[in-house]
């Protein structure tokens, strides 16, 4: 359903747009009706710029968002209205995300003002509940109160009703449940999953692994802009094969194991790959043609390799240096 | 025993009332341990931190004792509280990090805070440096500005000088937060190769995020709208909680391999109580499918286990 390929985006920093930041290079992924596919990285990963590219509420500087075969970069203003019809995104603050001196239920009539003009009173409130009753809320306990009478995980959820009002197909969750308290992150998690089931695509922008292994069908790992490793979530955790993805899940904390424990169990697996790159092993056994995932700028050399191959059906990883300009270590 | 606090109760003034953000509260940390305090927002960590080095103008001590070292703590009397502070309780507040002088160096900002506790920098600098050495940064970092350092750097600076003189209590609160894993695991490691070195004799660490906890912390304190609910050993906390509220909080927190298809987890209904006027008896009553008539009463914090203490009717 979405496809991004090959998508960069370039920000001018410095005085006057001086200095060139790559914060996303060449990222290739898709996302399929009824699947969430988490999108994994520490900051300054370009996740989140990603996801507003998607959104198109930033340009990209180069490669192609298509959503359902018809390319969104350069969408006019009609045309992104109804792009937003299927596609909305919901974002990490839930109390910045409304107006503090309205109540919510103004979010909703502004909705209804620019999308659903013609729509009567009567009807639009039996969305309107149908739509609150898709996210497990009660209708009489949320409007007419303002933002600061809800707590996070209701106003979290009413971003989402807000969005499904929209009979959207694909969701752009950033961030969605880290400002949300343990016991209330897990039911907007479930509620991923049942919209999940319900045939919606969702992008699922999180850094926290725990979390994007629990709702996710698949799971892209970025590092400093670039797609390091891809592939089914249960293939990924349980058998990283990129450095930065192996050093991300030994960091992590987990509930049942120390991290001596996780530690001891990724030397091994460090000992096993120390000093080799599949990518590029691959790539020598292939030729060059075969291995190529991406369409990568190949004639550059390898600072500018930032294609991935299928290592294993459905798993893809990319070469294992880490920052673009560091050597790979296989030296190839 | 380093810290014994009993019957703590702070209270928030406002407008509408007395907001009893911290309710009774009755706890011991033994030196060398670093105890974790555990619980959702609201559910008064932060002003257990915040009341044993300085109660802000809103908040009102309102009974209790604290007592470090067997010598009692005048938590209410700021002005007294001035020779304890830095020297025996340390606090590492939220968004510290963020909270470093923009227009300062770093060295120039220690010196700064040292010479505020008639402390001389030169005479501490060789120490200083070796303490910055430890957690991995250069000694570089005094002649730099904050702007000049990532996050997980700032953070392990401001836990290096706030533990320069050795205070026998630090408080950390929500240190390792908005931090990537990567700076998180190296933070939360410098906690507690500090107290093996003994830089600090016990430490309190505060944070929402109970895997952290499990790491670091040897004992952990679940927290419940200004009420303890439960204290134990930091592997008993997860593998066998006994408060109804604990085990629903881990519960809910989907460890690195439960999928969604395979097993839901399920979240806790509901909210916590305000804290205005919270009701009578056990606080988490309104959410707890062990509750029964007895739960009107407040259950008492008791010990059910050597260094196993819950605040339950349906346990003890």
């Amino acid at each position: 359903m979405l496809t991004i390929e090959a998508l960069d985006k370039v920000y001018k920093t410095g005085t006057f747009g001086t200095s060139d930041l790559h914060a996303v290079r060449q990222v290739s992924l898709d996302v399929q009706r009824g699947e969430v596919v988490s999108l994994i990285g520490e900051s300054g990963s370009g996740k989140s710029t990603i996801g507003k590219m998607v959104l198109h509420l930033l340009d990209s500087t180069g490669g192609s968002i298509t959503f359902d075969g018809r390319d969104v970069t350069k969408l006019g203003f009609r045309a992104r209205r109804d792009y937003y019809r299927k596609v909305q995104g919901v974002f990490q603050d839930p109390f910045s995300s409304f107006n503090p001196i309205f109540k919510v239920d103004r979010t909703f009539e502004t909705l209804r003002r620019s999308y659903f003009p013609r729509v009567s009173g009567a009807a639009w409130r039996e969305k309107l509940e149908e739509a609150l009753g898709a996210v497990s809320l009660e209708p009489g306990d949320i409007l007419g109160k303002f933002p600061h009478q809800l707590s996070g995980g209701q106003l979290q959820r009413l971003l989402i009703a807000r969005a499904l009002l929209l009979d959207i197909e694909l969701l752009v969750a950033d961030e969605i449940i880290s400002m949300l308290d343990a016991s209330t992150r897990i039911d907007v998690l479930n509620l991923l999953g049942e919209l999940k089931g319900r045939g919606l695509g969702i992008l699922f922008v999180t850094h926290d692994l725990s979390l994007g292994n629990y709702v996710s069908d698949r799971v892209v790992i970025l590092y400093k802009g670039r797609v390091v490793e891809r592939g089914a979530t249960a293939a990924v955790f349980d058998d990283p094969l990129h450095p930065y993805t192996r050093d991300l899940l030994a960091s992590v904390p987990h509930l049942d194991r120390t991290w001596e424990e996780v530690e001891a169990e990724e030397s091994q697996r460090s000992a096993r790959l120390a000093g080799r790159c599949l990518y590029h092993e691959a790539l020598a056994a292939q030729g060059r043609s075969l291995g190529d995932e991406a369409s990568v700028g190949s004639a550059s050399g390898p600072a500018d390799d930032v294609g991935l191959v299928e290592h294993a059906p459905g798993h893809f990883v990319g070469c294992f240096r880490k920052a673009a300009d560091e050597e790979c270590p296989a030296g190839m | 025993m380093s810290l014994s606090v009993t019957d703590l109760r702070v209270h928030y003034r406002t407008l509408r009332g007395d907001v009893k953000a911290l309710d009774g509260v009755t706890f011991e940390v033994a030196d060398g341990e670093i105890m974790g305090i555990a619980g959702e927002s609201g559910c008064g960590k932060t002003t257990l931190g915040k009341a044993l080095i300085r109660l802000d103008t809103r908040m009102k001590h309102a009974g209790g004792t604290v007592a470090l070292d067997g010598e009692k703590l005048p938590i209410a009397d700021d002005g007294a509280m001035r020779r304890h502070r830095y020297r025996e309780v340390s606090l590492i507040p939220q968004y510290a990090m963020s909270a470093m002088n923009p227009t300062r160096k770093i060295g120039r900002m220690i010196r700064d805070l040292l010479a505020a506790h008639n402390v001389r920098y030169t005479d501490v600098l060789p120490e200083l440096e070796r303490r910055l050495e430890l957690v991995g940064l250069d000694a570089e970092v005094l002649k730099r500005y904050p702007i000049e350092l990532s996050g997980g750097m700032k953070q392990r600076v401001v836990l290096v000088l706030s533990t320069l003189l050795n205070p026998s209590l630090l408080i950390g609160d929500e240190v390792t937060s908005a931090l990537d894993v990567s700076s998180q695991k190296a933070v939360a490691r410098a906690l507690v190769e500090f107290r093996d070195h003994g830089f600090v004799r016990s430490m309190i660490v505060i944070t929402h995020d109970i895997s952290v906890l499990f790491q670091v912390a040897d004992t952990i304190l679940v927290m419940y709208a200004g009420h303890l609910a439960e204290k134990a050993p930091a592997r008993t906390i997860i593998d066998e909680p006994l408060h109804p509220y604990t085990k629903m909080l881990i519960g809910a927190l989907p460890k690195v391999g439960d999928r969604y298809e395979e097993q839901q987890l399920e979240g806790i209904e509901g909210r916590p109580p305000s804290l205005l006027d919270p009701p009578a008896g056990c606080r988490f009553r309104a959410r707890c499918p062990l509750a029964h008539d007895k739960c009107a009463e407040a259950p008492p914090f008791r010990e059910v286990a050597e260094g196993h203490q819950v605040a339950c009717w349906a346990v003890s």
